[in-house]
């Protein structure tokens, strides 16, 4: 599903003045997986919340399969999902089913094949015993496989990944990102593993509030190692 | 819901008042706490402290749950039936004392019969005629699950940030402590609700 | 960027997706509802602080209403407040000294408890729309909380007075002691919130 910035910028009124958290941004996104790196606060957060709404640039725009996302937020929030870094803040539920039959609320209206719904999604993902379990009694890895399991019950088009596996121990790591490069879903995976944006089509690096590199992985991943170390 | 911070004082059993609906036991503990704090009469406070006995015995509350709520009262309650019986003699201070003992019972006999989701359940179905003015019921009981979800995790991270703090010799100054564990509180509920946006949980 | 400005940008693009639908609650709303709801509770639950040197302990009870008017604003604060009281109301050991349940709502200090959300909502209104862009000052919000525990106290007093069944006098003296502690409370409620709004600028903005 094609992502288009159209000048997508955005500019925030500080105390001190304005401040660009996002330079105008053009950029056509199609490829299956694509990967934003970039230093702690260079912007690249605002670019993947862009894609769904989350944040609505000030100036410029920014379309989703057609659609603008300031104006049909809608119909973009059920194309697009997102994943955050912790996954504590997204379960809201008391237990594991309940937390995924809240993301099918909307597309299944039926009380009962909802659970049934949701038991499958669980399922899915090999979370079948924990479907009664409280939310707090996962471990990080589990939390995180949850939170995917009810963004991904909508089925949606795209997955944005914002540093998904940011604060999981490596096994854990490892298993969310086999999960995500082998969803059929196009990828937009925001990450500061660096194994991980190489194995996207295409890698964005994001430095001082703007898009400084656009290209293959390797490619990206190497110029971003360069800037670091320069 | 092995958190004693979630259990609350219910206890599981069978009694009348276990099978009651929640509204009646609600509304009927209403009813009997303003008649006892609007009559004054020291023959009619006996007559409530029976009755509310009563209501505790109907109810099988622990003897270890009546003392304890006792207790809790009974330090104020003594207090205020001494300074009675010195300003107003002591038929006043009798009646004062067995009335807030009164009140406490009667509102353990309900709490300790009607598990915590049955009364906020219960409150969720009384809101919903309001859906007419805007109220979205299931917005509030989404609300009300938030909430208790986030229980724990607050009175841990008020734990942590305190501990944070007190680790850096700061631990003196209420708001070294108190200005951090709110910003992460308000932080992580503007993830939450980020979180909630995401999953199209206000397009309904 | 900040989760300041995320919030923002969300109640802008929920304002975008309905135009026609007046004031709607947004997502971040319910989660700083239900999130102060919680605070509340917390603070009550683990109890006191120690201050002037650990001599004297002040519960947080009182600290967490007033903190959620003035962070929140009116409506939020008032729900947040009156969620945290349907928390207590339903069992849950969230009133000080842990205790719980309808009791509270019926025993003598009743009357402050009956009180907080209007205590809430009342110091909301005055940070949000008096203070306005000095709520980054701790003194301009502790002027604002004033009212708010004043009418905490007054129904406090009505309260004692009534299971009491005292003259007003004498229920003002039950009611003194607590002032002093008070006024601590919402002077640390002042210096935390005016931090917290200078940590997040667009938490009380005017819509």
């Amino acid at each position: 599903m094609p992502i288009h910035f159209d000048a997508a910028g955005l500019t925030v009124e500080a105390p001190d003045g304005e401040r660009v958290v996002l330079e105008p941004t053009t950029a056509a996104l199609v490829e299956q997986r694509i990967g934003v790196i970039g230093a702690n606060g260079s912007g690249k957060s605002t670019l993947a919340r862009m894609i769904n709404g989350l944040v609505v640039p000030s100036t410029g725009r920014v379309r989703v399969d057609g659609y603008d996302v300031a104006r049909h937020g809608r119909e973009v929030r059920r194309r697009v999902g997102f994943c955050f870094t912790d996954p504590a803040a997204q379960l809201v539920m008391p237990t594991c089913v309940e937390d995924v039959e809240l993301s099918l609320r909307r597309t299944v209206k039926d009380a009962r094949a909802r659970h049934e719904r949701a038991l499958a999604v669980l399922a899915d993902h090999g979370l079948s015993e924990h479907a009664d379990v409280s939310v707090h009694a996962l471990s990080g890895g589990q939390k995180q496989l949850l939170a995917l399991a009810g963004v991904l019950a909508v089925e949606p088009a795209v997955l944005v990944a914002d540093e998904p596996t940011t604060l999981l121990d490596l096994a854990n790591t490892r298993r969310v990102a086999d999960l995500l490069f082998g969803l059929d879903q196009q990828l937009v995976l925001v990450t500061h593993d660096l194994e991980l944006a190489r194995r996207c089509d295409r890698v964005l690096v994001v430095a001082d509030a703007a898009v400084r590199y656009d290209g293959p992985a390797d490619a990206a991943v190497d110029h971003y190692l360069a800037s670091v170390t320069a | 819901m092995s958190n004693p911070l979630l259990v609350g004082v219910y206890q599981p059993g069978t009694s009348v008042l276990h099978r009651l609906p929640v509204g009646a036991k609600l509304g009927g503990l209403a009813v009997l706490s303003l008649t006892i704090v609007l009559v004054r009469d020291a023959r009619a406070a006996v007559a409530f402290l029976a009755l509310a006995l009563a209501l505790a015995v109907l109810g099988r509350v622990g003897l270890r749950m009546l003392a304890r709520t006792t207790r809790a009262v009974l330090l104020v309650a003594v207090i205020a039936g001494a300074l009675q019986w010195w300003v107003s003699g002591p038929a006043k201070a009798v009646e004062t004392l067995l009335d807030l003992i009164s009140l406490a019972l009667a509102a353990i006999a309900v709490s300790a019969t009607t598990p915590v989701n049955a009364i906020l359940d219960a409150l969720v179905r009384w809101i919903s005629p309001l859906r007419r003015v805007g109220v979205d019921p299931d917005r509030v009981a989404l609300t009300i699950g938030l909430a208790i979800q986030a229980l724990p995790g607050t009175v841990a991270l008020a734990l942590e940030t305190r501990d944070a703090a007190r680790a850096r010799g700061l631990g003196r100054h209420p708001r070294a402590y108190l200005t951090p564990f709110v910003i992460r509180v308000v932080a992580r509920a503007h993830e939450t609700g980020d979180a909630l946006h995401a999953r199209g949980v206000a397009d309904d | 960027m900040t989760m300041a400005e995320t919030a923002d940008s969300t109640q802008d693009s929920t304002a975008a997706d309905a135009p026609a639908r007046r004031h709607r609650t947004t997502t971040t709303d319910i989660a700083l509802i239900a999130a102060f709801a919680a605070l509340i509770s917390a603070c009550a639950y683990i109890g006191g602080i120690p201050v002037g040197g650990g001599q004297v302990a002040i519960t947080l009870q009182t600290f967490g209403v007033m903190l959620a008017g003035a962070l929140l604003g009116p409506w939020r604060g008032f729900l947040a407040v009156a969620l945290y009281l349907a928390l207590g109301a339903a069992g849950l050991p969230v009133f000080s000294e842990h205790s719980s349940g309808l009791g509270t709502f019926s025993s003598a200090s009743a009357g402050y408890l009956w009180s907080f959300p209007v205590a809430a909502l009342l110091t909301g209104l005055l940070v949000k729309y008096v203070a306005g862009s000095h709520r980054t000052s701790a003194l301009a919000v502790f002027a604002c909380a004033v009212p708010g525990m004043v009418l905490n106290h007054l129904a406090g007093v009505v309260g004692m007075k009534l299971f009491f069944d005292i003259s007003w006098p004498t229920a003002f003296t039950y009611d003194a002691p607590f002032w002093l502690g008070d006024v601590i409370k919402i002077l640390v409620v002042a210096l935390v919130a005016a931090e917290v709004h200078r940590a997040f600028p667009q938490l009380l903005r005017r819509r």
